[in-house]
């Protein structure tokens, strides 16, 4: 083999082992999975698997579950990521000028992303427990709740327990990614600020976030798709009840396929969740070019 | 030793060419400095030397031997690279061996090269160090010993002096030059220094924008430039040019006063516009009466001289003097151009005419 | 005196926020110790005070001796050390590829290394279990390092392609000029500045796959191959109201997952610091 055609196919030899196993295992299934929308799949049943086309489209638009987990996908993707990121940005703000501990109180404030999903979840929801966890009592000593009851097994309150792990658990990666980004900010820019006669808020609205907004306008996004797919905390806290009160799309579609034995329309609504954050995902691409074209 | 041949060689990334037909001879045992702009493809030129690059087109023979297909590690030659490359994680003795350790060397002979690299280039109190703990001129002597460790068929420096402060890159250039003078190995050596390029090699290829300009000793290119990049780029302080026209009987006219005459070239019309080359340090100074009459502008004191920025009507021009005569700005002081010193070129294609 | 305080006030007010949140991280985590810790005659009387006024690791004992959690808390090891083996393996060479070479299609690659991180799993489960199943690897332990190596290795090679841009490549070519051919010149001069990023990048996936659970639920149904996720999910529905034991158990789950992260929490940050930069 002559060198030059080694030289070129010397990439994809490093690239082959993860291609392969990425397309075996998450592309394949994953277009394996989407024609099973158009399919009346449900497991265990023989006789199901025929092709029914749009059917299960047209069963969505009727589908109250689906209109409410759309609904309740949109308050926990919204307010967990600006929470988690309000947070976060404090946090790097905070972790940004140097003090005595500083290592250990980055390492300690970043533990809970080292956390499992599911035991942040377990965690969170004995916490909200009456019995043996404090929020309850603390939450009516606030004057927020009447009762110590449990807010879990309220219909109109139980989104938020997820809610708060999902932000407690999201902080610490906001927090290293905008901290990263904040130390690349060199130091001379806040001095010459300074020397112009910039106080602390001005510096910080002219300088730090300018130069963060494309670190923060690309974490948001990855971080929003991911939370909108992120259905573990919510299947552990509450399984979507009470009375589907809490379920998300992604959880949705899990109660769907794993208890329902559904595939084909738990499929379908996959579809149309993947649909909304490609399109979520292009518009922000777009807005951001637009922004910066014009700056 | 070896000699190395380019025969239109050719690099394009794909963003246009980086480089154009390059033809190139470097003899066994010469020391060749290619010297250019950044950005002019001198790096990219000794890549494809060293098999770092593959050439879009044309050949490159070592020895007689075609490489374009041969990887860097056959080919035998050795870089010193401008960040020195150390490996950080081995210490300078590991540092040195790591080429003769691949080629599978007896640990005694590993051994016994490494050391005498060491006592040639004042290493060998270092020899346990990593990196992190060598200065910087440290660190540049021991990508020297990397390299020479090998014994190799040429040495290939990419611009290995310019991390190094002023004193220590003179010491360096002088130490590189006697090693060289020792081991008699070809050497090629990018540098944009064109003090680096005129101190140290044989021959000086001169580039720009990806061609040769003009391939020639240090002494040829600085007094016969090929044309205006050459002329310009050689010389501290740089050459100056003048537009001047060339009446018919050789008189070179600027701003309607006569610098100098010269016999006039063939195949130019008399009253063309020619580029009128003067070093600084060719002219010299006179009485306002005599000579030509040129304004102090600026006056620079450099120790050995001094360099007077002139102006003559509205162009200006460099004066490099050493007599001792204090010269003062707005003062008017006549200048001499000897008969010899001026350089025409086509203002045009920027070619030296005469 | 006025000065002084107005000197120290903001660094007063710095020390308070940074408490809060290092209380706020912190607290779940002390809860679910607190609970394990106490005996179950207190659990209820004492339910909501900060410390008992006992402790015991009797529930430690139990979910040791008389449950199945040592079994499970082998089979996660057993997977995420696996996982984390070949992830990083995979993801060194594909993160390699990304920050030294120019490749037609490379920017395909990334795509669809991207892509791979945006869609709802869930929708892949049942096309994974009809793929795997005839292959013997559903309520197998390969089978789970398989899937899970797959779902780590995009984000592992984004981590790792940061690492390695952070190593000239002047090295890897004095190397090549040195006689070794790219490959020797990765493993002799590359990898071992990489050690951190490979440590880093390992324990990251680690820890994925050592939370996962969904997939883990799915796949594996036997209780022989469950991961500890999967036990403890199964565990809590079914002794709801063991809470001793369920968070000795949770506090089990952490103590590895947390041991790592603090070891490699610092490259981890350079690593995604890195990555931060160039997005």
């Amino acid at each position: 083999m002559s060198r030059a055609l080694a030289l070129k196919l010397e990439p994809y030899f490093y690239t082959a082992p993860s291609l392969l196993l990425i397309a075996a295992i998450m592309l394949v299934p994953l277009v394996t999975g989407l024609s099973y929308a158009f399919h009346d799949l449900i497991l265990l049943d023989p006789l199901s698997g025929d092709f029914v086309g749009l059917d299960h489209f047209r069963e969505l638009l009727d589908d109250d579950g689906f209109w409410t987990a759309l609904r309740n996908t949109v308050v926990w993707t919204a307010v967990s990521v600006a929470l988690q990121f309000t947070f976060g940005l404090i946090l790097a703000l905070l972790l940004n000028r140097p003090f005595p501990g500083r290592g250990l109180v980055q390492a300690l404030v970043f533990l809970p992303w080292a956390v499992p999903g599911f035991l942040s979840g377990l965690t969170w929801a004995w916490l909200f427990n009456p019995v043996i966890g404090p929020l309850p009592h603390w939450l009516q000593g606030l004057g927020l709740l009447a009762t110590p009851q449990n807010i879990l097994s309220d219909p109109h309150l139980a989104l938020w327990g997820p809610i708060a792990a999902n932000v407690w658990w999201g902080i610490p990666f906001f927090a290293i990614t905008l901290l990263a980004a904040l130390q690349s900010i060199p130091k001379d820019i806040y001095e010459a600020a300074a020397m112009d006669g910039a106080g602390p808020l001005l510096r910080f609205r002219r300088v730090t976030l300018p130069l963060l907004a494309p670190t923060i306008a690309i974490t948001v996004m990855l971080r929003t798709v991911w939370v909108a797919n992120f259905a573990e905390l919510i299947v552990v806290m509450t399984k979507g009840g009470p009375a589907d009160a809490t379920q998300i799309l992604s959880s949705y579609i899990f109660t769907l396929a794993f208890q329902r034995l559904d595939f084909g329309y738990a499929s379908a609504v996959a579809a149309v969740l993947l649909l909304l954050l490609l399109a979520y995902a292009a518009a922000v691409m777009v807005l951001r070019h637009a922004m910066t074209e014009r700056a | 030793m070896a000699t190395i041949t380019l025969s239109r060689v050719s690099k394009d990334y794909g963003g246009g060419p980086v480089l154009r037909g390059i033809d190139l001879e470097i003899r066994e045992g010469e020391f060749v400095a290619l010297m250019g702009p950044s950005g002019c493809g001198k790096s990219t030129l000794l890549r494809l030397i060293a098999g770092l690059e593959e050439p879009s087109g044309g050949q490159i023979h070592i020895d007689g031997r075609l490489v374009n297909d041969v990887a860097p590690k056959d080919r035998d030659l050795a870089m010193v690279f401008q960040s020195y490359a150390l490996y950080p994680h081995m210490t300078v003795r590991e540092n040195m061996s790591f080429a003769l350790k691949q080629r599978r060397l007896p640990p005694a002979e590993i051994t016994q090269a490494v050391e005498a690299a060491a006592v040639k280039l004042g290493l060998t109190n270092l020899l346990e160090r990593k990196p992190k703990a060598l200065s910087g001129g440290q660190r540049q002597r021991v990508a020297m010993g990397r390299a020479i460790v090998r014994n190799p068929k040429a040495f290939l420096f990419d611009e290995p002096l310019s991390n190094l402060d002023a004193r220590l890159r003179e010491q360096m250039r002088y130490e590189i030059r006697k090693l060289h003078r020792e081991l008699g190995a070809t050497s090629v050596y990018v540098t944009h220094d064109q003090v680096e390029a005129m101190t140290m090699a044989d021959r000086i290829v001169a580039l720009n924008d990806g061609a040769i300009q003009q391939v020639g000793s240090p002494q040829d290119l600085y007094d016969t430039p090929a044309n205006l990049f050459v002329a310009g780029f050689l010389g501290s302080p740089p050459m100056n040019f003048l537009d001047a026209t060339l009446a018919a009987d050789g008189a070179l006219v600027v701003e309607g006063q006569t610098l100098a005459r010269v016999p006039p070239p063939a195949g130019l019309a008399p009253g063309a516009t020619v580029t009128l080359g003067l070093r600084p340090e060719r002219l010299a100074l006179a009485d306002p009466a005599e000579g030509v009459a040129a304004r102090v502008d600026v006056v620079e004191t450099t120790g050995t001289g001094q360099v007077a920025h002139l102006a003559i009507g509205a162009q200006r021009l460099k004066l490099f003097t050493m007599d001792g005569r204090r010269l003062a700005p707005g003062e008017v002081v006549g200048m001499v151009v000897p008969p010899d010193a001026p350089l025409l070129f086509d203002p045009g294609t920027g070619t030296r005419i005469a | 005196m006025n000065k002084t305080f107005a000197r120290v006030l903001p660094r007063v007010l710095h020390a308070l926020a940074l408490a809060a949140f290092v209380a706020f991280a912190l607290f779940p985590l002390f809860w679910l110790l607190k609970v394990s810790l106490t005996p179950d005659d207190l659990m209820y009387g004492e339910g909501v005070r900060l410390w008992p006024s006992r402790v015991t690791l009797d529930h430690y004992g139990a979910v040791l001796r008389h449950s199945q959690f040592p079994l499970f808390f082998r089979n996660s090891l057993i997977v995420s050390a696996a996982t984390g083996l070949l992830a990083t393996a995979a993801a060194s060479a594909a993160g390699y590829a990304f920050s030294r070479f120019r490749f037609r299609g490379k920017a395909w690659v990334v795509g669809v290394m991207l892509i791979s991180q945006m869609f709802p799993l869930i929708i892949i489960v049942a096309p994974i279990f009809r793929l795997l199943a005839p292959l013997g690897l559903t309520n197998s332990l390969t089978g789970l390092v398989v899937v899970y190596t797959a779902f780590n290795t995009p984000f592992a090679a984004f981590l790792m392609q940061s690492f390695f841009e952070a190593i000239p490549k002047d090295l890897e070519e004095a190397a090549m000029m040195d006689g070794a051919t790219r490959f020797q010149a990765l493993r002799h001069v590359i990898l071992p500045l990489t050690l951190p990023g490979l440590a880093a990048t390992g324990g990251f996936v680690f820890t994925a796959a050592w939370s996962e659970l969904l997939f883990s639920l799915m796949l594996n149904s036997s209780a022989a191959v469950s991961t500890f996720p999967a036990g403890l999910l199964g565990f809590v529905s079914k002794f709801s109201v063991d809470f001793g034991q369920m968070m000795a158990a949770g506090v089990l789950a952490l103590l590895p997952v947390g041991a790592f992260f603090l070891l490699i929490q610092r490259y981890l940050v350079q690593g995604l610091t890195a990555g931060a930069v160039k997005g």
